[in-house]
């Protein structure tokens, strides 16, 4: 199962490093991965494989949301099928 | 692959502008529960709900959780309650609304509906016990709510359920009246009412329904604002085009979850309602797209073309997105539930009379429309009647939700909290429909041919 991960906030060090080792931490494998940073504003979305995960979609979106609360920053995990239902026929 | 505005478009809409599913109901047909014995019926008709709708909280809340996407309410509806009582010889169906409201509890819903009778053409007993039990139902219990069907297009208009039903308001709000006549926003009179409709207060389960069926109610009233706001100026071509798309977004998540629910709780995939029904937040409202699309205030002149736009554009995108789609599906106008209403009528534009005409071209009717609570029954009544005419000279769904807010006057607010946000004291015409109400008998159905 595929999903996307994003994270919005302001920059800082070590994001990309705190998330990824979260998400290797549970066995989730990054497939893709695409950032920009617009004056300051940081944003990166993640294409993730869920199939080796160890737990639950619900409790890795509750972790990344912690994390996220502690980086000041929004991460969040959705389920691919939501973006491919809203943006292809 | 994805591209980044694409998951970047869908996360704002969720964030920014309320996209959201407003409710999954299960559909559950309650025609095995009939027992002569009252205690046996309102044990049966606990176990059918709260056996079927176990799982359905907790299957919602893992939905929302692994798509990221807001599912604010879960739901339940159920068979007219007047058919399945209809075997008890008791007058009071009191223990019924309790013994679904228990379950509701049980379930962790935080609406069932179904308290309700269809006397379009005429009265059963069982009919008119539950209408009668309508006041101390809605006041007695927290989660029922309550509908009647009293015209279709097929049998016309049951002028004596009009006007009964006229009281039965009055008595309700009369009720709650500590809570600003809070039971009249859980009671519907309808006029063509529909078997599928997710959205309450409105919602029971058909009777020509399967056993179990997982509807789904869409929103997303601020996406479409957002939307338009890049067709500022553009002619109506392309408002329409835009909504069009906006719309068919929307429903394909819809569809999606509704597949979803269907799948993880065993129960068939009945319909997607295309409704764009808003919340009292501030951009999550109908009235500021009819106002983005150039009105200054919704109410003034050009706000029935605006929303005869709106109305259809929804459907025509929503259409393909889905599977199935049913219920009441278009826009929605509930006064105290729309930021954006809320507005227009405290500033006196939006009035009672435009929003009849605007129900001639949209779904639903006069919605959560706090009336002075020294209307009269009759009064009542006769706004019911007007409605059910609008229904069912033109085909369509017509419903009316009014509140008379017990003491309350014109221009007063009526708290009620929530979803159900807050309302102006409107005011309704004071000359006397009384002896056109008590006339009674059936207005007869109209013709369906020489349509001009």
């Amino acid at each position: 199962m595929h999903a996307i991960v994003t994270v919005i906030g302001k920059d800082r060090v070590g994001i990309i490093a705190a998330v990824g080792a979260m998400l290797a931490q549970n066995g989730v494998n990054i497939l893709d991965i695409s950032q920009t940073v617009m004056e300051d504003y940081f944003t990166m979305i993640m294409l993730v494989d869920l199939e080796k995960c160890q737990i639950s979609v619900a409790q890795l979106a509750s972790l990344l949301e912690d994390e996220g609360t502690k980086l000041a920053l929004s991460i969040r995990i959705q389920r691919e099928e939501i973006f491919n239902a809203m943006h292809r026929i | 692959m994805l591209n980044k505005q694409e998951i970047l478009q869908t996360i704002s809409m969720i964030d920014q502008q309320h996209l959201d599913i407003r409710t999954i109901t299960m559909g559950i047909s309650l025609r095995g529960c009939t027992h002569y014995d009252e205690k046996e019926c309102c044990r049966r008709i606990y176990d059918k709900i709260s056996s079927s709708a176990e799982h359905l909280v907790k299957t919602g809340e893992a939905i929302e959780r692994e798509f990221g996407i807001p599912i604010v309410n879960k739901r339940i509806s159920v068979t007219p309650i007047a058919l399945v009582a209809e075997a008890c010889a008791t007058s009071d169906y009191m223990p019924f609304a309790a013994a679904m409201d228990k379950a509701a509890e049980a379930c962790g819903v935080n609406f069932i509906g179904g308290f309700s009778a269809l006397v379009q053409k005429g009265f059963t007993e069982g009919d008119r016990k539950l209408i009668e039990s309508i006041p101390r139902a809605l006041a007695e219990t927290s989660c029922v709510c309550s509908s009647v069907n009293v015209a279709t297009t097929q049998a016309g208009i049951n002028m004596d359920a009009v006007a009964l039903m006229g009281r039965i308001i009055k008595k309700t709000a009369d009720l709650t009246a500590d809570r600003g006549g809070l039971g009249c926003a859980k009671l519907v009179v309808f006029a063509n009412a529909v078997e599928d409709n997710p959205f309450m207060a409105g919602a029971f389960h058909g009777i020509g329904e399967a056993e179990c069926v997982i509807n789904v109610g869409v929103s997303g009233p601020g996406v479409v604002c957002h939307a338009l706001q890049s067709a500022k100026g553009a002619p109506f071509d392309e408002v329409a085009e835009v909504i069009k798309k906006t719309a068919f977004r929307i429903t394909r998540m819809g569809q999606l979850v509704a597949q979803e629910a269907s799948r993880r709780l065993n129960v068939p995939f009945g319909v997607v309602d295309l409704s764009l029904a808003p919340t009292p937040a501030v951009g999550d409202s109908v009235a500021r797209i009819l106002e983005e699309m150039g009105l200054e205030i919704c109410g003034t002149h050009g706000t029935t073309a605006a929303l005869a736009l709106l109305n259809d554009a929804v459907k025509k995108g929503g259409i393909m997105a889905s599977g199935h789609v049913g219920g009441l599906s278009g826009a929605f106008i509930p006064v105290s539930e729309d930021e954006g209403m809320i507005a227009a009528a405290n500033s006196g534009i939006l009035t009672l009379d435009k929003l009849e005409a605007m129900t001639c071209v949209c779904s639903v009717g006069l919605d959560m429309i706090a009336v002075p609570g020294d209307i009269s029954a009759e009064t009542i009544a006769a706004i019911i009647a007007d409605e059910a005419a609008i229904g069912v000279t033109n085909h369509k769904t017509t419903a009316v939700r009014l509140i008379p807010a017990p003491g309350k006057k014109v221009g007063d607010m009526v708290e009620f909290g929530g979803l159900l946000g807050s309302a102006p004291v409107m005011p309704v015409h004071p000359a006397s429909s009384a002896e056109f109400i008590n006339r009674g008998g059936r207005i007869p159905a109209p013709l369906n041919s020489l349509r001009n």
